[in-house]
């Protein structure tokens, strides 16, 4: 691909994602003269509308977003969607869960039909992703990874197998053992089981994998005497706009 | 010369989201001023109702990722106060120390990466790569510094792990505590070199008295815990802020706007350094005066420098509290309070690196939040800059249309406006009437 353009585009969310990439401190600079970053609004203020790479954080919450999101398709050859907001909606969902109307009234009160918010969803509900940086926040490295990968014209390669995998190689107690719920059966793995490291419950903010083992995470439920919906809260944290997917797929 | 013209600025740049300036100046006076947010609102005080007392910090701790350990700790304390959890001392001051290393992060990326550029005439820090090289690597070393010191003790840099309702999951080791001392101390050459280079910047002139909000302590520059404290000659217990502080939904913003005593007021380090100034350590009150900057302060571009000197202040008393806690040694028994379930109110009050930030929550006897209300620091300085735009015009009435743009933007920058809290960026196109 040569020195391909880049342009690093935020959506609804926290701006996490984006600083995340500032945060790669020792690759930064190796990275912004690896490719031509030319359109970053958290950090530059040139911006140009010709590129190839498109990084996108946040989720697709406005009509405004709407349109946005599809002119950045129209533009870039690929789109790779940056941390839990753009590739499952994120946290954002929980809106959604709340209701769209009564989370207007709720917060803006009378005044809530000057405010333009549609359903949030992932921007794959509006456009094809090529690729997926996924977590909240996204790990850094596996951005660059993944940048490296298409500068060399190589598939990425995401992981597709559960955090419980990289967390018995980190030696970890179970989280269950220390009486906390944990979703890492199913979550996908990539992030190097961080949350059970720090001696916290998996909440699945990279997504479930492509095939999830249901099972093992019933069977372990049964042996805490917990169920489906115990952990169901958890679950929707990250993966509330995914879960009638899942449901319908009969996934969970 | 500029006596008619319009401002229609989509996503300025360099601050953290969205955000639009409008200007109409007709014959030279200012028919239309507004900061807007149109960025989609993200509703976290709907997102929070029904949510279990150990889930508000990390769903709040993503309403920013710049100031996420600032709205993790805000949403503890809350919680804590609603269910009368006491945290140890050590608890208390491990927070003190990665509340530190947020604030220091956040300045540093906003002194260097984000305001410095303007300073330089460049776009971004990106081209001073190549023309001050030292400048940049300073920056990432100091900012690296504090987000390591984040990790070390939340477990990450970004959203941390470890913070949790009632004290640590986790705590440092002894060596992780000596290695940050380390780190510290190391830093201290790069923070000297900084001084140098801020000194030769030509930082506007342009001053207007407002009211200064931040929180206050007679034991210590506050950042984690305090009084609210106005320069209008009020203190009040942080539980009665919503006694003087007023909100109200305006149409041009996502963003509510707020007001105390008058019609707009500042929060963030210079309202902290205005209020404060007495409690910073020596050393940061030696690096103020050289960089020319004196309690009260009413300039509003000085907030980059104000920033600047919390960051030094930020890592000597991070010595401090290292010192302290090696001495003591770290107990895990101390790691996590007991945490019993009941019904109740609490309110967070803490020193984001922006400024002042609210978390107000309501409990149920089940531990669950029946109604939550959040303050962020931006909001409250949206019509504070508006009221500082409307008198900087006359004295930058006379530029040229592109120098008027920049000055704004420079303006909103100063502020370091974090709109992802609320929302999104601002955006320009100057169009002539």
């Amino acid at each position: 691909m040569g020195k391909p353009k880049v342009g690093i585009f935020g959506f609804t969310g926290c701006g996490g994602c984006q600083l995340e990439i500032l945060n790669l401190e020792d690759q930064l600079l190796d990275l912004v003269s690896a490719v031509d970053i030319v359109h970053f609004t958290e950090a530059v203020t040139e911006h140009s509308d010709t590129y190839e790479i498109a990084l996108v954080e946040g989720a697709v919450t406005t009509n405004h977003g709407v349109e946005r999101i599809k002119k950045i398709s129209s533009i870039a050859k690929v789109i790779v969607a940056v941390g839990a907001c753009a590739c499952t909606g994120g946290l954002n969902c929980l809106k959604n869960l709340y209701g769209l109307e009564k989370a207007k009234e709720l917060v803006y009160g009378d005044r809530k039909d000057w405010i333009d918010s549609i359903e949030v969803k992932p921007i794959d509900s509006y456009v094809k992703v090529d690729y997926y940086a996924r977590g909240c926040p996204p790990n850094r490295f596996e951005i660059v990874d993944i940048i490296k990968a298409l500068i060399i014209g190589k598939k990425p390669e995401i992981p597709n197998y559960p955090v419980c995998v990289e967390c018995k190689r980190n030696g970890n107690t179970c989280v269950y053992e220390l009486g906390m719920t944990c979703l890492g059966p199913i979550a996908r793995a990539g992030c190097n089981s961080r949350c059970p490291n720090n001696g916290e419950g998996c909440v699945a903010c990279r997504g479930v994998i492509d095939e999830p083992n249901v099972n093992a995470q019933k069977d372990l439920l049964a042996e805490y005497g917990l169920t489906v919906d115990d952990i169901l809260r958890q679950f929707n944290l990250y993966n509330a706009c995914e879960g009638k997917r899942i449901e319908q797929g009969n996934k969970l | 010369m500029a006596n008619t013209f319009s401002i229609n600025e989509k996503t300025i740049s360099r601050v953290e989201g969205h955000g639009d300036l409008v200007l109409d100046v007709k014959n030279r006076k200012i028919e239309k001023l507004m900061f807007r947010i149109p960025e989609s609102p993200r509703f976290f005080e709907a997102m929070l109702v029904g949510r279990k007392y150990d889930e508000p910090s990390h769903i709040t701790s993503r309403i920013c990722g710049i100031c996420s350990v600032a709205h993790t700790c805000a949403s503890i304390k809350a919680t804590e106060k609603a269910l009368d959890i006491i945290p140890s001392e050590q608890t208390i001051k491990l927070r003190k120390l990665i509340f530190h290393h947020e604030c220091v992060q956040s300045n540093a990326l906003h002194v260097y990466f984000l305001a410095a550029p303007d300073f330089f005439g460049v776009g971004s820090v990106f081209p001073l790569v190549k023309t001050h090289p030292e400048v940049v690597n300073i920056a990432l070393r100091v900012k690296k510094m504090a987000n390591d010191m984040v990790r070390i003790i939340g477990g990450r840099a970004v959203h941390p792990i470890r913070t949790v309702v009632g004290g640590f999951t986790k705590l440092p080791t002894t060596e992780e505590m000596k290695m940050m001392r380390e780190m510290l101390k190391a830093s201290y050459s790069d923070l000297e070199a900084s001084r140098e280079v801020f000194k030769t910047l030509e930082l506007p002139d342009f001053e207007r008295e407002t009211e200064y909000l931040s929180i206050s302590s007679p034991v210590e520059y506050a950042m984690y815990d305090g009084n609210i404290k106005s320069t209008d000659g009020w203190e009040i217990d942080d539980q009665d802020y919503y006694t003087k502080i007023n909100e109200k939904v305006v149409q041009h913003s996502t963003g509510k706007h707020c007001w105390s005593s008058r019609d707009s007021y500042l929060v963030g380090a210079l309202a902290r350094f205005n209020n404060n100034y007495q409690q910073l350590s020596d050393n940061a009150k030696r690096y103020a005066e050289e960089l020319n900057l004196k309690a009260p302060c009413y300039n509003p571009f000085m907030n980059n420098i104000a920033q600047f000197v919390e960051i030094v202040h930020s890592v000597d008393d991070s010595i401090r509290l290292i010192d302290e806690m090696i001495e003591t040694g770290l107990d895990k028994d101390k790691a996590i309070a007991d945490i019993k379930v009941r019904a109740g109110r609490g309110i967070g009050v803490v020193e984001a690196p922006r400024g002042l930030l609210i978390h107000d929550y309501t409990y149920d006897k089940e531990g669950r939040i029946t109604k939550a209300n959040l303050v962020i620091p931006t909001n409250q300085n949206y019509a504070n800059i508006e009221k500082d735009m409307e008198a900087m015009m006359p004295v930058i009435i006379d530029k040229s249309e592109d120098e008027i743009k920049l000055a704004c933007e420079m303006l909103i920058r100063a502020y370091d406006p974090c709109i992802s809290c609320s929302t999104h960026f601002l955006n320009l196109k100057l169009v002539n009437k």
